[in-house]
């Protein structure tokens, strides 16, 4: 990658990062460490590889998303409203009453959310048979989708983590956003998911673990992942909970927070 | 009416390949039960659009929420204690939240299951699904009614539980009689009673009922329910206030299911009449032949024949 394109990449990741903070923060509460660690993931995914058009969001040859953990909706509201899907200013509706943007992903009122997710564990499983929709369409489109660690605890991640081996799935692109924490604690307390790349490994999919804050390394490996033939890839992200966010970065409590707008400023100038 | 018993998950399986070899979005999802459910000749002739998940029911409905997002009209199918109780959440969420075109299909219904027993006998899969919003709940009494009903779910966008027994079956209706949702049957009028029954077990013994009430000088009207939601209460309602009398007949607990319906619309619609449910009553299923069942679950045509008498 060029140090150009790395740069630009760091600044589409700090901005969707602020809008962000700013959108959860102006309701007052939401989900914002587990949108935290996943930004430079999106911001990869939607910036280089996903294949998409924000004005026809429905384009049948359309690349897919599928954000299974569905709490970090706001995270891929703010990349959807960047990407011209919808007006910046729908960011600061996120669940008033009647809006389009709820807390957890869903694709009926949406524009650009491919899969109504926040029953954990179920967007996975949809995505794999979006991919396999896709492979009998034979038309070289792709499913990328990101499920936690703690939603990994979901038997029904693991039925269609073997579903997609054994169809061999190599237009499924997933990542595991680690960032080692759940809502009760550190899931190494709650409920260990050790040694997660060995796991999908034995599943029978193609694995690799990079820094999920360091948007090179991960363009690196879905550029690779696309080539991969023969199995679906999964891309831990090793990544922090609240990442960038100054008040509540690796903080478990970040899971589901109420903050002020004094906070939203606080973090906005530390990021700047 | 028209021709010896044939096996439903026969007819399953031909309407699907009827439909799959002119409409290349039709596909069939399993969980390792295609020999029970008769996909196999499906299978062999459209390997691509037969997807098996293993013995793994919540990925199944999800996979098939999934496939249908891409424009694809899966058919997924299962015993229906698995389809209701075990993949519900996926199918509530993922198929019917999400606004997506599963059809799900639920075989070996209520005392159906035989000799898989309680652990596999769903009298409850009914009362769930009944309040999933704007779900269609069908369960066709015969083969040609099962034929039609899986045309008609393939070419309405919308999810569809599919309630199914797999073994032959007698036909009530002729070739070519034509069905639609949310419409009921009047297979026989009637003077006293109306017997409202729903699949090919209680229609079956609901005529059988009507035949012994006969003998007994009572008339009585039989209705074919066929979509429990929408139902069609207006047929129904007409042919109770006609009678005065209702017994609804369902191979499912007594509660949350047809009789459950049939009463919150006749209550609704002011129509006072005497009323019974005939269905499980609040029991456990168990093991056994389909006759000790209907026996031991009193859902015979003697039962009905005494409820109806008892009113």
């Amino acid at each position: 990658m060029e140090p150009a394109e790395r740069k630009e990449l760091e600044a589409l990741a700090k901005e969707i990062r602020k809008l962000t903070i700013d959108e959860i923060g102006f309701l007052g509460v939401g989900h914002i460490g587990g949108s935290m660690s996943v930004i430079e993931a999106l911001s990869v995914i939607y910036h280089r590889h996903l294949r998409y058009d924000p004005k026809n969001p429905n384009k049948a040859d359309r690349d897919r998303f599928v954000m299974s953990k569905g709490h970090a909706g706001p995270a891929v509201y703010a990349m959807l409203a960047h990407k011209g899907f919808f007006p910046q200013d729908w960011l600061h509706t996120l669940n008033v009453g009647g809006t389009n943007l709820p807390s957890h992903c869903d694709r009926t009122k949406t524009p650009g959310i491919d899969m109504s997710t926040g029953s954990l564990g179920q967007g996975f499983s949809a995505a794999c048979g979006i991919a396999l929709g896709q492979r009998m369409d034979k038309n070289g489109t792709r499913t990328y989708c990101i499920i936690g660690d703690g939603e990994s605890n979901e038997g029904i991640i693991w039925e269609a983590a073997m579903t997609a081996a054994h169809y061999k799935l190599d237009n499924l692109i997933a990542f595991t956003d680690n960032n080692k924490m759940q809502i009760d604690g550190v899931t190494k307390d709650i409920m260990s998911m050790d040694r997660l790349l060995e796991r999908w490994t034995s599943f029978g999919w193609n694995t690799v673990e990079v820094d999920g804050h360091n948007v090179e390394a991960i363009d690196r490996a879905v550029t690779e992942a696309k080539a991969h033939q023969g199995q679906p890839s999964m891309i831990i992200l090793d990544t922090i909970k609240g990442k960038g966010c100054s008040f509540c970065e690796g903080k478990v409590e970040s899971h589901n927070l109420a903050y002020t707008m004094d906070q939203v400023r606080e973090a906005l100038a530390a990021l700047n | 009416m028209s021709d010896a018993p044939k096996e439903m998950r026969a007819v399953y399986n031909e309407t699907l390949m009827e439909l799959a070899a002119v409409n290349p979005n039709i596909v069939v999802v399993e969980a390792d039960l295609m020999r029970a459910t008769g996909t196999i000749p499906f299978m062999k002739a459209f390997p691509d659009r037969a997807i098996n998940v293993g013995v793994a029911e919540a990925n199944l409905v999800g996979v098939a929420s999934g496939l249908s997002s891409t424009g694809k009209i899966p058919f997924a199918a299962t015993f229906a204690c698995f389809a209701s109780r075990r993949a519900y959440d996926q199918f509530f969420l993922s198929s019917n939240y999400a606004k997506l075109n599963v059809k799900l299909v639920g075989t070996d219904p209520g005392v159906m299951a035989v000799f898989n027993g309680g652990t596999h006998m769903p009298f409850e899969d009914l009362a769930l699904m009944r309040v999933i919003p704007d779900l269609t709940i069908v369960e066709p009494s015969d083969p040609v009614s099962l034929k039609a009903f899986i045309k008609l779910a393939a070419a309405r966008y919308g999810c569809v539980y599919l309630r199914m027994p797999r073994k032959p079956a007698p036909s009530f209706y002729p070739a070519d009689e034509s069905f639609e949702f949310g419409k009921a049957k009047l297979l026989r009028e009637g003077k006293d009673v109306v017997l409202v029954a729903l699949g090919a077990l209680m229609v079956a013994e609901a005529l059988k009922a009507a035949d012994l009430l006969k003998v007994k000088g009572v008339s009585a009207a039989v209705i074919d329910v066929l979509t429990l939601k929408p139902l069609d209460g207006a047929l129904i309602g007409t042919w109770a206030k006609k009678c005065g009398k209702v017994v609804t007949m369902e191979n499912h607990q007594a509660i949350g299911g047809l009789g459950s319906a049939v009463a919150e619309y006749l209550m609704e619609n002011g129509i006072a009449v005497k009323f019974a449910r005939q269905g499980v009553k609040d029991l456990f299923g168990e093991v056994g032949t389909l006759d000790y069942l209907q026996a031991r679950f009193q859902l015979t045509a003697a039962d009905t024949v005494r409820i109806v008498e008892s009113l």
